[in-house]
């Protein structure tokens, strides 16, 4: 068991060396953050002086030892466009992006499981032909464009509820929540919907799979010899018996949820990392770029780590090898 | 594949008529992408013949140059009708050629691991294992930021992202077939061990990827229209039909819906419409699904 974290860690190690080269290098390959930076019509004095603030005048080797340098002291740079740290600045749209994943991942849970296992429950009726139905377009159907059509429908054409941004915050541990405000809740149900659906398919195809193999088992049918109603069969046999695979699910989706925030708060200017990590994109601002990467790539490792971890707990297989 | 094979799973395919309309679907946009040049009213890239005062018309507006854009026009004054055709067309070409160069690079490696074998194996696998762990999306937005804007450096990204499902399935199948008795065969023979890799191990691991490869195909059109949707795709002078919903989306919040409405939904059935495909052909080849 030792030894197995020993191992994982080292290899996390290696991993995210080699990312951050990697992140590194490609990143400062493309385009001259300088020209962004500068007016055209800036003197060549006040160029050569930028270039030199911001250490772009040094070999590249150079640059990257800085770099992890400074990383390793957890200065991950400043940003070129807002000039603050990269930390600051990420740590500050973090919230958002947090709120927005956990209530998409927390919707597709509470709202894919029961409707998963009714489909699997009752296969053959009409309702599970239509859930399933839904869970194809979750699953086929491009975030985005799920997106455009919820804007236009409830923004544009209904006028419900907003178009974007988050609306009215509150302050809870000295951080802004958009969640504690009615106006900040109408701001967050369309992008949580949005970025949740991909994930309620995949809850309704597991719960359902998951409900059709036990309801054939020998569990369910003892326990319909004793008496019991169908109601606790359910809520005691089956959603324990299914839970356990979808619990996994359920912290590995936390992460590529993450990922794909990326799309849905592009399109409801919902200002939060990954909205950040875009405009950097576009406006080549290389340190924020850099860091969102290592951070991400950092996130995804710790992730796998602690599923890893928990199979190795749940498996004794896995303890000896 | 002998022919009397292909005869029976042709036969079984169309038992489902959703799958076979489906496949219809797919034909038809095929087609109708390629003979983009012929049918298209207009050729959306040709700027000169583009009318700015035309611009934004909605759908069954009589242009300037005196025919009737069934669709509207975009911001540009394109025909929405003829941009969706040459979309459809880009749109399909990356996501083909992506497929393919997944396709072969992911399976080479797959079962070239599993023929090799020892250290290489391991590590080639453990670092596809690792790409697996990271969301494809993330990858081919990092990919594609990396390597800026344009046709060919999309494909690479989306290849980059998508190859490690091929390697995944093609090593998985390498390694039942490996053992097998008439690998031993062949290898015993004077043959090659790269023939011996290509021509007898690699037909016998298709069937599987197969049917990773419709699924892939499918979603790398859906992630190019993503990047490109988030301006990290095709350059707007090309648009793909995720660029072409992207140019729309400004407009959309003042009831302009068309410009983004009717690429999304060309986008939407060409996407359905594979997937359906797919499913039928892994119902088909899955023996596990076999009546």
């Amino acid at each position: 068991m030792v030894s197995f974290i020993v191992q994982r860690i080292a290899q996390g190690i290696v991993v995210m060396a080699a990312m951050s080269l990697l992140v590194f290098l490609g990143v400062y390959a493309i385009g001259n953050p300088i020209d962004v930076l500068l007016a055209p019509d800036a003197t060549q004095e006040i160029r050569t002086q930028t270039i030199a603030r911001y250490g772009l005048d040094r070999p590249l080797y150079e640059q990257y030892g800085q770099f992890v340098w400074r990383v390793l002291h957890g200065d991950l740079g400043r940003s070129f466009v807002f000039n603050m740290p990269v930390t600051d600045l990420i740590f500050m749209r973090l919230p958002a992006t947090l709120e927005l994943t956990l209530a998409a991942v927390l919707g597709a849970t509470v709202i894919g499981i029961p409707l998963g296992i009714y489909a699997g429950y009752r296969p053959q009726s009409r309702t599970a032909r239509w859930i399933m139905a839904i869970s194809v377009i979750g699953f086929s159907v491009p975030t985005f464009w799920i997106g455009l059509v919820l804007i236009l429908t409830f923004a544009v054409t209904l006028g419900w509820l907003p178009a974007g941004g988050r609306g009215e915050t509150a302050n809870l541990f000295g951080i802004e929540w958009s969640f504690l405000t009615g106006n900040g809740l109408k701001h967050l149900l369309l992008p949580a919907l949005n970025l949740s659906l991909f994930k309620l398919a995949l809850m309704i195809r597991l719960a359902r799979a998951g409900t059709r193999e036990i309801m054939l088992t020998d569990t369910v049918r003892f326990a319909r010899a004793t008496g019991q109603s169908e109601t606790t069969i359910i809520r005691h046999h089956v959603l324990r018996l299914i839970s356990i695979p979808l619990v996994t699910v359920f912290g590995l989706e936390l992460g590529s949820t993450l990922a794909f925030a990326v799309v849905t708060e592009t399109i409801f200017s919902w200002p939060g990392v990954g909205k950040l990590i875009i405009d950097s994109i576009q406006s080549l601002d290389r340190p924020v770029m850099v860091a969102y990467l290592v951070l991400v790539s950092l996130l995804f490792i710790a992730i796998n780590f602690v599923v890893d971890l928990c199979y190795v707990a749940l498996d004794p297989r896995m303890q000896k090898g | 594949m002998a022919t009397g094979q292909l005869r029976r799973f042709w036969d079984e395919f169309a038992e489902n008529k959703v799958a076979v309309a489906a496949l219809f679907v797919v034909l038809a946009l095929v087609a109708l992408a390629l003979l983009a040049p012929l049918i298209a009213p207009q050729n959306p890239y040709d700027l000169s013949s583009l009318v700015l005062s035309d611009s934004r018309r909605p759908p069954g507006f009589v242009g300037s140059k005196g025919f009737t854009h069934w669709l509207g026009t975009d911001a540009q004054g394109r025909d929405l009708l003829s941009a969706i055709l040459y979309g459809l067309k880009i749109s399909l070409q990356i996501g083909l050629s992506a497929g393919a160069i997944a396709f072969s690079v992911g399976a080479s490696l797959g079962a070239g691991a599993a023929f090799i074998g020892g250290r290489f194996e391991a590590i080639a696998m453990r670092i596809v294992d690792l790409q697996l762990s990271f969301p494809a999306i993330l990858l081919a937005l990092v990919i594609s930021a990396l390597t800026g804007q344009g046709k060919l450096q999309l494909i690479v990204a989306l290849a980059a992202a998508q190859y490690a499902y091929f390697a995944r399935t093609a090593h998985g199948a390498a390694v039942a077939e490996r053992s097998k008795e008439y690998v031993e065969a062949a290898r015993s023979t004077p043959l090659s061990s790269l023939r011996v890799l290509f021509r007898h191990i690699l037909p016998n691991c298709l069937p599987p990827l197969i049917v990773v490869a419709t699924v892939q195909v499918a979603n790398a059109i859906a992630l190019e229209a993503t990047l490109s949707f988030l301006g990290l795709g095709l350059p707007p002078t090309e648009p793909s039909l995720g660029a072409l919903i992207a140019n729309g989306f400004q407009y959309m919040l003042s009831g302009r819906y068309w410009i983004s409405i009717f690429p999304g939904i060309a986008l939407i059935v060409l996407i359905i419409a594979v997937n359906i495909v797919g499913d039928q052909i892994r119902d088909q080849i899955n023996p596990g699904l076999r009546r």
